[in-house]
């Protein structure tokens, strides 16, 4: 659909009423509109021609009983049911309130997204670990299922005192036709660390956009990986700064696509403080007819000497008509730094085919085995075994559709 | 060597003796009024005597390049352009050399300076050379010994009256004049350029050589060159430019297309050391050209080697299009930017049959205020089965005021093809440099040496005359850099 169509039916004006910086917001998306082929950091995945045959709402209904996509083991909990909190489900730790929304509103030019989730975005949780304390492990789980066409525009913003550390482990899963617009922002104060996995398994008929937004200070820690496996169209934007000196981030990723899924990670990881290292190991596979894109640009400030920025993008394609596409970018205005990107593409080598072959395993067995090796380099800094046996079961579950 | 003058001699070169080939040559010259119109394109298709075919497709071009915007995607600055304010076409007075002996003195004396051999010595270097100044061919070496063995040429404006089908055949059909703003500037208004044809397999003799110059003030250059190597023939051709020290900045926006056919192979060197501008800043040329060779045959291979230390911008990324099953492209680049130096460059790879295979070696260097980027893209095509490409994209820093930026697109739509892309960014080690020092070397011919060392892949893909004198350009562009 077209955005006027939408934005039309976004009544900005009552919600101008609520709060001012709203109606900004609406403001600036409209301007600039769903981003196209024609912006440079969209240059691999149009938005609007996928939304055409959407016909976007916003939320009105009833919770669906989403019971099914919340992992059993998850405890303390945050459950979000078609982009609202709910209460009945969730088990908050004292850290953990439910967001006004209100205070959230950000328009960013450069971020139409953004925008258009700081114009509606009606729900969202704020977490909040003090200094040195260690929360322990928290999830976050979001299911959804509804019979419209809803955009949810949720937005949570994610706070680490000094010293503190905390482990967010995210699911998202659901069923029906929606788009999901998410805003997730993230401080990291001195010396603090935060291992975020994310696991994206949305409904095959859902558009998820999701814009990461991280501040590292002084010496603190990022872990990140994200799998990537739901959605007819996903894109999992990050944007990283290292603004205090030592910091350091691991930002992991992975995608397993098929049927005529399009899935999209972006990254800009900028370092604008010395001596701080970055690390990226982003991994594609690719069945049936699927489309990948990774873009991911380090920036190195002036100021940043002595940076160590490292980022690794490998794709795997399993059948004829996948696609990868992928620009990773350096772009660096210091001299005394260590900055190196790699890329390679290719199919399942069948040297290592044979070999196994000849070892008597099976040919979709074999397969599986070398896709599992290539994945593993990303699932590296998931270091939490409740995450990792997560991911491994959905990648499991991947296979088990019969992709391979 | 006396001590006065060797004091000269160093002033000299710490001062402007970093662009020895800023000279402006006083020649009697023909210029069409300033500014582009329908009139300027058919003034110069007059003057040229050309066909009316080739009149009807530059008023195309310039037909299409009113409809078009001045790319400004790459990462480049400086003030806008006005089109209207410079001569289109400039060219020597004289009538048109019939042999060496007619061509004016003055210009043959010039290109002594410049150390481009046209006379008879020229001989004891065995290259054969066309040499343009501003928008004319004034002179082409070893014609005969050429035309022995077929190979055709010259001047592009010669080939236009000896061999209209093939120029009519070829022109546009790899750079077609809507490709982009400068390419349909250039189909409108191209005023010279070289042409060459090697006949079917035919090995050229030898190295065959265009020197550019831009002499005259305002003058934009927009030279055309073709090459054509039919099936089993091979060709290495060289390419230089230079340009007087001025204020203000010119501009360059040649076309280059080149054709492959079966087996055939070009390999295409460039040394740009057009005037870069002075440490502020001020003058120097914009070159903004587009330069693609299509390996149209089985088994063709087209090389691209260019080593770029000149121009106050450049914007240039020679391609290959591989459509012959079993083609070849590569590219192998030197950029180096110092002062305000602004560098865009890089390849195009477009694997378009199978088992097609491409590499690219790119070092970029960056220093005093100066930005340097790499943009390329590779892009395998689902018929492209087996396709290879190896890509390598290596920055150095020099001074902590510099930028070095690396912009890959890589696109795979094929299973079977393996794509590898690696990119490194680093200053010149401290280590490496102590060792240089220790052992007397002073910090810039440290600086120098090691920058040769990070060049040596691609400085060893040209011919050797050029390996010896790109190295001595990289030496002398850094000056002032260090220290």
């Amino acid at each position: 659909m077209s955005e006027t169509a939408f934005l039309d039916r976004v009544d900005f004006a009552a919600r101008t009423g609520e709060d001012p910086n709203r109606g900004r917001a609406a403001e600036v998306f409209r301007a600039h509109g769903w981003p196209t082929r024609a912006d440079e950091a969209w240059h691999y995945t149009d938005l609007r021609a996928s939304l055409r045959s959407f016909d976007l709402t916003l939320p009105t209904h009833d919770a669906p009983d989403i019971g099914g996509m919340i992992p059993r083991t998850a405890t303390p909990k945050v459950i979000f049911v078609n982009g609202r909190f709910d209460e009945s489900l969730s088990a908050l730790p004292h850290f953990v309130r439910r967001f006004d929304h209100r205070a959230a509103a950000r328009a960013d030019r450069a971020l139409p997204l953004v925008s258009l989730n700081a114009a509606v975005a009606n729900d969202g949780i704020q977490i909040d670990v003090s200094g040195g304390t260690d929360a322990g492990t928290l999830f976050l789980i979001s299911g959804t299922d509804t019979p419209s066409q809803d955009m949810l525009a949720p937005f949570h913003r994610i706070a680490v005192g000094a010293g503190g550390s905390l482990t967010l482990i995210e699911v998202i899963r659901g069923a029906g036709r929606y788009m999901h617009n998410v805003v997730v922002e993230i401080a990291l104060a001195e010396g603090a660390v935060l291992r975020h996995y994310r696991l994206q398994d949305e409904s095959i008929d859902a558009v998820n956009v999701t814009t990461a937004l991280v501040d590292l200070r002084e010496g603190a820690r990022y872990e990140a990986f994200t799998l990537n496996c739901g959605a007819k169209l996903s894109r999992y934007e990050a944007h990283v700064t290292l603004s205090g000196p030592n910091a350091d981030v691991h930002l992991n990723a992975a995608q397993l696509l098929a049927g005529t899924q399009h899935g999209d990670i972006t990254t800009v990881v900028a370092h604008r403080a010395p001596h701080c290292a970055s690390r990226q190991t982003v991994k594609s596979v690719l069945a049936g007819s699927a489309r990948g894109v990774f873009q991911g640009r380090i920036e190195v400030a002036q100021q940043a000497q002595k940076t160590d920025g490292y980022q690794m993008n490998q794709a795997l394609l399993l059948s004829p008509d996948a696609e990868i596409d992928t620009k990773p970018e350096l772009e660096i205005f210091a001299d005394d730094v260590k900055c190196s990107h790699g890329a390679t593409i290719g199919a399942i080598d069948p040297e290592q085919m044979f070999y196994l072959r000849s070892r008597g395993i099976p040919e979709a067995d074999a397969r599986a085995m070398l896709i599992r090796a290539f994945l593993d380099e990303a699932l590296e800094p998931v270091t939490d075994e409740e995450a990792r046996s997560i991911f491994e079961a959905a990648i499991d579950v991947w296979w088990q559709k019969g992709v391979l | 060597m006396p001590a006065v003058t060797e004091t000269i001699e160093t002033i000299d070169r710490l001062t402007d003796g970093g662009y020895k080939y800023g000279f402006e040559t006083n020649i009697e010259m023909e210029f069409a009024p300033k500014g582009l119109s329908e009139d300027i394109v058919r003034l110069i298709s007059a003057k040229k005597d050309e066909p009316e075919w080739l009149l009807e497709w530059r008023l195309k071009s310039y037909r299409a390049w009113l409809t078009m915007q001045e790319p400004n995607w790459a990462r480049v600055r400086h003030p806008r352009i006005d089109y209207q304010d410079l001569y289109y076409y400039a060219a020597p007075k004289r009538e048109a050399p019939k042999s060496l002996a007619d061509v004016d003195p003055e210009l043959i004396s010039m290109y002594d300076k410049l150390g481009i051999p046209l006379n008879e010595r020229a001989a004891l270097a065995g290259v054969a050379v066309d040499a343009v100044f501003d928008s004319v061919s004034v002179a082409t070496t070893f014609r005969e010994s050429l035309a022995k063995v077929g190979v055709i040429f010259g001047s592009i404006s010669e080939a236009v009256r000896e061999h209209p089908e093939l120029v009519r055949k070829y022109l546009g059909s790899v750079v077609s004049p809507g490709d982009n703003y400068f390419s349909a500037l250039n189909s409108a208004v191209f005023s010279d350029g070289s042409f060459v044809y090697i006949p079917r397999g035919v090995r050229c003799p030898m190295e065959l050589s265009t020197y550019f110059r831009i002499n005259a003030r305002n003058t934009g250059q927009f030279e055309r060159t073709l090459i054509i190597a039919e099936e089993g023939a091979s060709v290495s051709y060289l390419e230089g430019c230079t340009a007087p020290m001025r204020d203000e900045n010119q501009l360059h926006a040649a076309v280059v297309e080149l054709v492959a056919l079966d087996e055939a192979s070009i390999k295409y060197s460039t040394v740009q050391n057009w005037y870069p501008g002075d440490a502020q800043g001020r003058g120097g040329i914009y070159n903004f050209v587009t330069k693609r060779g299509a390996c149209r045959g089985r088994k063709s291979k087209i090389s691209w080697t260019q080593v770029e230390t000149g121009s106050a911008i450049t914007w240039k990324y020679p391609s290959c299009i591989l459509q012959g099953e079993g083609s070849s492209g590569e590219f192998y680049s030197v950029a180096l930017t110092n002062n305000y130096q602004q560098a865009d460059t890089g390849t195009k790879m477009i694997h378009l049959a199978p088992n097609t295979t491409s590499t690219i070696i790119s070092k970029g260097i960056s220093a005093g205020h100066s930005n340097n980027t790499y943009r390329g893209l590779v892009r395998i095509m689902p018929k492209a089965h087996g396709a290879r490409n190896f890509t390598q994209c290596d920055s150095l820093l020099i001074g902590d005021q510099c930028g070095a930026h690396t912009v890959p697109y890589i696109e795979s739509r094929n299973q079977s093809a393996k794509v590898e892309h690696e990119a490194t960014t680093s200053k010149i080690a401290d280590d490496q440099l102590f060792y240089c020092r220790s052992r007397g070397l002073s910090e810039e011919d440290a600086v120098g040496l090691l920058v040769n060392g990070f060049c040596r892949d691609v400085l060893k893909e040209l011919p050797m005359e050029f390996a010896v004198e790109a190295q001595k350009l990289l030496a002398v562009s850094l000056e002032g850099s260090v220290g």
